[in-house]
């Protein structure tokens, strides 16, 4: 069936199997590459993208047809041009990463976490990750890159101006 | 694995839903939040011929308070309890358990609802529902039905809802005055099913005795299952520890699980009584009550 989905800004009408899962649709229909798959079976959140700016996903649990009409933000769409999301730049100045296989889940998550929780504690953080897996960094400095994209995020937000120059 | 193909219908409204079941009938199951449903058709488990995806029905997430009970539509995700702080002191039990079902991120999109329907034997929401003798409501062509949790806990996988109808809603119910629950779940990791898990309601008389009581295990059997033993034995009786001491055996004499990866049988029997023992400490400290 044809369906129509934004991505990251823009629409794409795409026919699509109804069985083909959202994960696959972003990889090899669109070519987004950034959404990685990792166990398959929602466990481990790699794959995890935000639709409609409220809600984190697991893709590969979740049909592509169900996101017909709705707008999905992939990692491909954090960054504006060569400026980095703050989620992205706290990730590399903590080294919030190693291999970076579970780093799109992780910002993505984080995206949303963030957003509906603006100000989290360490305990807050890392129960918000708990459904994404590293097997790389201990997850120490992935809590302290979430805790440092809240303060930067959080300072634009008071002094929009400031942070902007 | 991808599933196997399918039809995809979407509903408009609960009418359109129920139209499509009646016109496809047992080949047709209902997609709402997907979270266990899709996992089974990747893996097989599952193969319906159509899926009729109820997402676009506008009005089903609803989370209402009223009439001394909790109504959830078939679209309430766990994430919106679990982000409703306002109900976390009339229905502990539940919020509990919105915290602890898989992960933040399934929760997001899975549905209490879809869960009782789902109906898996580790799953967390039918130990609740059974603790606060919920009901379900059930739809199809011919009415509407409402279903006592107990009926509508069939076997493993299976539920009361026959082909042509949907689980439109779940019903908890917080009467009046001094009740409390809580969940208690022991699991290898985030997001993996219970090894053991239990839940305990209660509420109390003006004498400071367990007037109403509902006591129920997950993992310990084909579906989550009521310990009536230990609910008769706490009714009418004041809070000690030798009691829940009690409760807690029955619990675990209740408890028939499978030895798996998890553990082995008699360590889930034991954690059945050693979780109904913390639900009841954690329900009598909600109620103020030192024991």
């Amino acid at each position: 069936m044809t369906i129509t989905v934004t991505v990251n800004g823009t629409k794409y009408v795409r026919d699509v199997e109804p069985r083909t899962l959202l994960a696959y649709f972003l990889r090899e229909s669109l070519g987004l590459t950034g959404t990685h798959i990792g166990c398959d079976s929602s466990s481990c959140g790699v794959c995890v993208v935000v639709m409609d700016g409220e809600r984190a996903v697991k893709s590969c649990t979740m049909f592509a047809v169900q996101a017909d009409g709705h707008e999905i933000l992939t990692v491909e769409g954090l960054a504006a041009g060569a400026a980095l999301h703050p989620l992205q730049q706290a990730f590399w100045d903590q080294h919030g990463l190693q291999c970076g296989y579970c780093t799109p889940g992780m910002l993505m998550t984080s995206y949303v976490l963030l957003g509906k929780n603006p100000n989290p504690s360490e305990a807050e953080i890392r129960d918000g990750l708990s459904g994404n897996l590293c097997r790389c960094t201990g997850y120490n400095n992935i809590v302290k890159a979430v805790q440092q994209a809240a303060a930067t995020l959080g300072a634009a937000a008071r002094e929009p101006e400031a942070v902007a120059s | 694995m991808f599933p196997a193909a399918f039809d995809y219908h979407r509903a408009g409204s609960v009418d359109e839903a129920i139209a499509l079941l009646k016109q496809y009938g047992g080949d047709a199951r209902i997609l709402a939040g997907g979270q266990s449903l899709i996992p089974a058709m990747r893996y097989r488990l599952a193969r319906p011929a159509v899926l009729i995806d109820i997402n676009p029905v506008s009005d089903l997430g609803y989370i209402r308070d009223s009439d001394g009970m909790l109504v959830l539509g078939a679209l309430a995700r766990d994430a919106e309890l679990e982000r409703t702080p306002k109900l976390h002191d009339r229905y502990p039990l539940l919020a509990d358990v919105s915290a602890v079902v898989a992960d933040p991120v399934v929760r997001q999109m899975g549905t209490v609802v879809g869960s009782l329907c789902h109906n898996d034997p580790a799953g967390d929401w039918a130990v609740a529902a059974l603790a606060s003798r919920a009901q379900v409501v059930v739809r199809g062509a011919a009415g509407t039905r409402t279903v006592a949790i107990d009926d509508f806990l069939v076997d493993s996988f299976t539920t009361a809802v026959a082909d042509g109808e949907m689980a439109l809603e779940a019903h908890f119910p917080a009467p009046p005055g001094r009740n409390a629950g809580s969940y208690q779940k022991i699991e290898r990791k985030v997001g993996d099913f219970a090894t053991a898990s239990a839940a305990a309601w209660a509420s109390l008389a003006a004498d400071g005795t367990f007037a109403e009581v509902g006591i129920a295990i997950g993992a310990a059997g084909p579906t989550a299952k009521r310990v009536v033993a230990a609910e008769t034995l706490l009714r009418g009786k004041k809070p000690t520890r030798e009691l829940i001491r009690a409760a807690a055996d029955e619990a675990a004499k209740a408890a028939d699980p499978s030895a798996d990866g998890r553990g082995s049988v008699a360590y889930k029997k034991a954690m059945a009584g050693v979780l109904v023992g913390r639900a009841l400490d954690g329900t009598c400290k909600r109620l103020g009550i030192e024991v």
